[in-house]
């Protein structure tokens, strides 16, 4: 391997002084938090600053109009356009779930449901939120396009309890979802 | 003793410790955050208030934040105070208390105002203890707070701590001798050591800094005092960055340094017993910059030849000007607080070589040179011309010959052949 010989740079008298340096320093400090105090700092524009630095003050402002595309929030239920729930039950995102976030307890449609020949959809529907990272494979193993990730990022509660989402909750979360696969739709 | 006094001089203690100073610690600590916030882009606790939606009203009242400080004092009383098995209580207990006061007995010599007078009583000064040997007691009480931070460091008995309390007491010996000899040409000016003295002095004829108005009279003329504005300022420099080492802000908190001792000399403590060591310190800033503004900048006079008037100001024979001067002086001790933080945000901290050599090598030498210089302004007037020529070069040639030993004592880098 070549060996690369650096030597310290020499420093002048004005350097080795040290007290230039010092108050460009100060006056570089001072100028960052003048800039900062009138929302001038760097980025603040696209940040969408507070007016104070780069900082968006939270209950004030939310950064809901700023989130990406692809964000990745809570797992919901949705609905097809007839009203009808997407799940069928079959447990794969239970089983794929790697913080096993998700219980079903499934349960048989009746025979007289105008939907009976779909024969099966969820009785209990629990996402433990406590448990959920957010990792997205119950959506992509879904095989019904019946669980989605929202952009909904304020999950909170005052016990645990709190935090485990029932399915009325998910599907009040998820609510409709229209223009995908509809397998089991007479209109097909 | 006099019944009356006794009382005057505890009413004192009392208001001027732990009403005026003892706030100024937390609002130092929230003016850290605020500022130190600014200058990083971010917003700085700005929401501790009296929690108003609790009551059912619309919008909380926040005070800027200013209310933070006393939530982080309750949370440290309310936390755990542990002490670990493997130290050595009664040092480890003792520490935090030698951190703290000294910080506070210094406080009595400082001047915080003119004369205050109510109707038919002696004038009272706005200060604890009028002695005749103030910045001596302050550096030999002040001192004594670096046993703290050693005491703390070596009775945690754990590793970090050990290297910070050795790391403070080297410091201390560095900056120590700096620091008492870059007052000697201040001293010689006002030919005083009664700190109120001095500032009455630098009211009637301008500030160390500013020497602009009160010339004559028993004063220097303006020619001589802008000459001794060079020495002045040599000494304003070595004494606040002394200062800025004795109360272990940022570019000299080697014995603190979390980047490398964890916390250092508190590592091991907890609860109230750490916070004794952080209001220690800020307690140290506080008394560090009063004792700057009251040397060099002025103390409490407003300047400008104004401060006889502001005395002499009466609301039906109560003299409030004492009042009104220590409103400036706390403006000023808040100023200079302010520049403390900022140079913590903007100087890095300072190798353990390099600094025992600014200490030993650069300031003590420096220090010792201006003495002889400002000895040289102050006696010109009387001396004739001959005289002068010859301290001038006597003084430039010791100069050289320091220089030029400390650069032959610099290590001589080894090359190494490859």
């Amino acid at each position: 391997m070549a060996i690369v010989k650096l030597s310290r740079p020499k420093l002048s008298v004005g350097e080795k002084i040290y007290f230039g340096a010092l108050l460009k320093g100060f006056f570089l400090t001072m100028k960052h938090a003048v800039a900062s105090l009138f929302n001038k700092s760097r980025g603040a524009k696209d940040l969408a600053s507070s007016g104070l630095g780069v900082t968006m003050q939270f209950p004030e402002q939310r950064w809901d109009d700023h989130m990406p595309e692809h964000y990745r929030g809570a797992p919901t239920l949705v609905t097809d356009e007839q009203g009808r729930e997407r799940c069928v039950s079959c447990q794969l995102c239970e089983f794929i779930c790697p913080p096993k976030a998700i219980k079903i307890t499934p349960s048989e449609i009746p025979s007289d449901d105008p939907w009976a020949k779909v024969e099966k959809r969820p009785k209990e529907f629990d996402i433990d939120m406590i448990r959920c990272i957010y990792c997205g494979m119950c959506e992509e193993v879904c095989p019904e396009q019946a669980i989605y990730l929202r952009k909904d990022y304020l999950i909170t509660g005052l016990s645990r309890a709190d935090m485990v989402h029932n399915k009325e909750k998910l599907y009040e979360i998820g609510g409709v979802r229209v223009g995908l696969v509809n397998k089991w739709n007479e209109l097909k | 003793m006099d019944f009356a006094l006794i009382l005057t001089i505890l009413i004192k203690i009392i208001t001027l410790t732990f009403v005026v100073v003892l706030p100024l610690v937390p609002v130092s600590v929230y003016f850290e955050r605020r500022f130190s916030a600014i200058i990083q882009d971010r917003v700085g606790p700005n929401r501790v208030g009296i929690p108003m939606t609790l009551f059912g009203a619309k919008k909380d009242i926040s005070f800027f934040g200013l209310i933070q400080p006393v939530a982080d004092g309750v949370k440290l009383f309310l936390k755990e105070d542990f002490t670990p098995a493997h130290v050595r209580k009664a040092f480890y207990w003792m520490a935090p208390a030698l951190t703290v006061a000294p910080a506070l007995i210094t406080l009595c010599v400082i001047p915080f105002g003119s004369d205050i007078q109510l109707p038919g009583m002696d004038p009272v000064k706005l200060v604890i203890a009028d002695i005749n040997v103030g910045p001596l007691f302050i550096f030999a009480i002040a001192s004594l707070s670096v046993y703290g931070i050693t005491l703390a460091g070596w009775s945690s008995n754990s590793k970090f701590p050990f290297i910070g309390g050795v790391r403070s007491t080297a410091q201390m010996i560095s900056y120590e001798i700096a620091l008492g000899l870059s007052i000697i040409p201040v001293l010689l000016y006002f030919g005083e050591l009664n700190l109120s003295k001095i500032v009455q002095y630098q009211a009637d004829h301008g500030w160390l800094l500013l020497p602009l108005w009160g010339h004559g009279e028993g004063a220097l003329s303006l020619t001589n005092k802008l000459l001794f504005w060079i020495p002045a300022f040599i000494s304003f420099l070595i004494f606040t960055i002394s200062i800025f080492a004795e109360t272990n802000r940022m570019p000299f908190d080697l014995p603190e340094c979390e980047t490398e001792l964890v916390g250092g000399y508190h590592t091991e403590y907890s609860s109230m017993k750490f916070a004794m060591f952080f209001m220690g310190e800020y307690a140290a800033m506080v008394v560090g910059s009063a004792l700057i503004v009251t040397l060099f900048l002025g103390g409490w006079s407003v300047g400008f030849g104004l401060d006889a008037g502001i005395a002499g100001l009466a609301i039906g024979g109560f003299k409030i000007g004492g009042l009104i001067h220590l409103g400036v002086f706390l403006a000023k001790v808040i100023a200079f607080i302010l520049f403390f933080i900022l140079v913590r945000w903007t100087v890095p901290r300072f190798r353990y070589d390099q600094l025992m050599k600014l200490g030993w090598v650069i300031f003590f030498e420096a220090a010792l040179i201006n003495v002889f210089l400002a000895a040289l302004v102050i006696a010109a007037p009387a001396l004739g011309p001959v005289i002068i020529g010859i301290g001038a070069v006597l003084l430039v040639i010791t100069t050289a010959a320091i220089i030029y030993v400390a650069k032959v004592s610099e290590a001589k880098v080894i090359s190494v052949q490859h």
